[in-house]
């Protein structure tokens, strides 16, 4: 640098993302603490909550940020579930290193299919992926050691002689399967911290502006030197990492697996399409709002059936149609909120400008 | 079964998918969009169908006239009312809208017609073959073959004929310059949409008669008409057809090997075709 100008800075920070790390932290120490405060059911309610979130902020870092728009991430979800029963049945692993290998084998799958889907232009891409799905879901139906087209449990001592389970019953007299229920829910309270932590970092950094970029337009972003089709793939992969490891994780919980379950479009990709359509789409905030409003209404209409999926899609389609950036989106445009901003404000200068344009 | 037998069903089956290809071909064709619920409209058309057909006593080749001009309404509403207003460089808008739509559909059959699987009876001429030798062919996988045909001689027409198919063309090509020519381009996808689905309800003849449905079988329809569009190559509606009877056939060959392996045989078809020529064996659009 020759010449610096040290009143002058680039700054994503703002008041309220001040207060909102103070929150995050409170919550956080919060929900290390919830298996010894509130009762198990409810430790299974936000273990619910929050692997529901992993998968909305995934897809959400696909579509709404990379426009990466894949009806097909159930993919990883049921791939992740497969690799972390394989893991543990065929090779006797423990099921918490498993949904690492999980994770890992889930990002591997996804250079393949990348490879594929990557040629579909824009809309085709979706159903693209959704190809992708319905074939690994065909293939592994064929493997009759993990139990073929009807599916298969995981042995009984396998979750209960889990990494922890022991510890956990000494320190505190906790019962095998409430403390599987701990640990699985503190496995998903860790990702689902890490998840959000890893995209609000990525979306400030270098590759986070240069994604933006490549959404707002490509070709513009291309002649300014960001390899767009590598961003594109980088955040393919690390979503595909981030989904396997929370189906890996559901299933470590579920400890029952059929391929029609681990595979399914409505549970690992409608709803986590409505929760980020709804709460607010290429925002971080607009996922944790959506899963909390999803979860709430899931309790409400628990009875009505297929009305409930049917209510939630139209309020996708209003969502889309009348408040495309969701609920989040509509709040943050009036107030000027933003718990996580991404937007660069230049801080130091003769007169700061705030607030401005809404995207990050 | 002969090898030959085998290919010949194929050939037939891809007629069917050829069919539920068709719509979707024709609307990406004109304005670029992908309609997620397209396998969902084609079952509802089926019920509709089911309906005239068990409610009337009506024969089912009398019903699909009747519900033809029906999907036609319905098109071009849920054009004009919905799709016209998600358009835009944005893909996820009419991604997301016609996703939702899908889910809507589904479960709305659900609510209406249980999830009991259907079908639509044809009488005698379900099980009418024609024997030739080695081969027999059934009447109503040949008359579906035979449609599919139909539909795609007469949208060339329309498309290379006629005022209407110049002003698909032209707003194809470019909606803002057709638009100074007195082109009405809302007008015209409405209008294509509804085309699209009076097509859906000749498939949906072909579906409900074949063989079972229920309200959840629109996505693997979907998927189907994906790939046959696919393989074909985008903007050409014999390529679809193309596209349609290479699908049938790699299924019937897998399932002849195991029945397990139909769909997945069809899929890996797809894929290789993907591989090898990525914008599909007969391309004429440029994207």
């Amino acid at each position: 640098m020759t010449i610096a100008i040290p009143s002058l800075k680039v700054e994503t920070r703002t008041r309220a993302s001040s207060v909102s790390r103070l929150i995050a932290l409170a919550v956080l120490a919060l929900g290390l603490a919830a298996p010894f405060l509130v009762s198990r059911g409810a430790v299974q309610d936000l273990f619910f909550i929050l692997t529901m979130l992993v998968l909305a902020q995934s897809w959400n870092l696909l579509a709404g940020y990379a426009g990466l728009i894949s009806v097909g991430q159930q993919v990883f979800v049921g791939f992740g579930a497969y690799a972390m029963f394989g893991a543990v049945i065929l090779f006797g692993i423990d099921p918490i290193p498993a949904i690492l290998i999980a994770g890992v084998l889930s990002a591997l799958l996804a250079i393949p299919t990348a490879f594929f889907t990557f040629r579909l232009y824009g809309p085709y891409f979706a159903i693209g992926t959704w190809v992708v799905a319905e074939v690994v879901r065909l293939l592994l139906a064929q493997w009759k050691t993990l139990g073929g087209g009807t599916g298969t449990s995981l042995p009984r001592e396998a979750v209960r002689d889990m990494a922890g389970v022991g510890l956990l019953r000494d320190l505190f007299g906790m019962k095998p399967a409430q403390a599987s229920d701990a640990i699985t829910y503190w496995l998903a309270l860790i990702l689902a911290a890490a998840t959000i932590g890893f995209i609000y970092r990525l979306l400030r950094s270098k590759q986070g502006l240069g994604l933006a970029a490549v959404r707002d337009n490509e070709q513009a972003a291309r002649a300014v030197g960001v390899d767009a089709r590598r961003m594109k793939a980088m955040v393919y992969l690390a979503t595909a990492f981030m989904t396997g490891l929370a189906g890996a994780l559901i299933y470590v919980q579920k400890a029952r697996i059929s391929p029609d379950a681990a595979f399914s479009v409505t549970d690992w990709t409608a709803y986590v399409i409505f929760i980020v359509v709804i709460g607010g789409i290429g925002t971080i905030e607009g996922p944790i709002l959506g899963v909390i409003l999803f979860f709430l209404l899931q309790n409400l209409l628990a009875d009505y059936g297929s009305w409930y999926l049917l209510m939630l899609g139209l309020a996708g389609i209003l969502t889309m149609l009348f408040a495309p950036r969701g609920l989040w989106g509509a709040f943050s445009d009036r107030t000027g909120i933003q718990l996580f901003p991404v937007r660069r404000t230049l801080v130091g200068g003769p007169s700061v400008h705030q607030g401005g344009s809404s995207h990050g | 079964m002969t090898i030959l037998d085998t290919i010949v069903q194929g050939v037939l089956l891809g007629g069917l998918y050829a069919l539920f290809a068709a719509g979707l071909s024709l609307v990406f064709g004109i304005m670029r969009l992908v309609n997620l619920a397209h396998g969902d409209l084609i079952v509802l058309a089926a019920f509709l169908i089911l309906v005239l057909v068990n409610g009337l006593g009506l024969n089912p080749f009398l019903a699909v006239l009747i519900v033809m001009p029906l999907m036609f309404i319905a098109g071009y509403a849920l054009q004009a009312v919905l799709l016209n207003r998600t358009l835009g460089k944005d893909v996820l808008p009419p991604l997301l809208v016609t996703f939702g739509l899908s889910i809507v559909l589904q479960n709305a059959l659900l609510e209406g017609f249980s999830a009991d699987s259907r079908r639509i009876s044809a009488g005698a001429l379900e099980t009418a073959s024609i024997n030739l030798g080695a081969v027999t062919i059934g009447l109503m996988p040949l008359m579906a073959f035979l449609s599919a045909v139909a539909v795609i001689v007469g949208l060339n027409l329309l498309i290379y004929r006629t005022a209407l198919g110049r002003a698909f063309r032209a707003t194809s090509d470019d909606p803002v310059t057709a638009g100074l020519m007195g082109i009405r381009p809302r007008q015209v996808f409405a209008v294509a949409t509804g085309l699209a689905m009076a097509v859906v309800a000749i498939a949906a003849l072909y579906l409900g008669t074949r063989a079972n449905f229920d309200p959840t079988a629109g996505p693997a329809r979907l998927i189907y008409a994906f790939e046959a569009v696919i393989i074909g190559g985008l903007g050409s509606l014999w390529g679809t057809l193309a596209g349609g009877v290479i699908l049938g056939v790699a299924q019937t060959l897998g399932a002849a090997v195991n029945p397990e392996w139909q769909i997945l045989s069809g899929h890996l078809a797809f894929l290789a075709v993907l591989l090898i020529r990525p914008r599909g064996l007969f391309p004429r659009a440029v994207d």
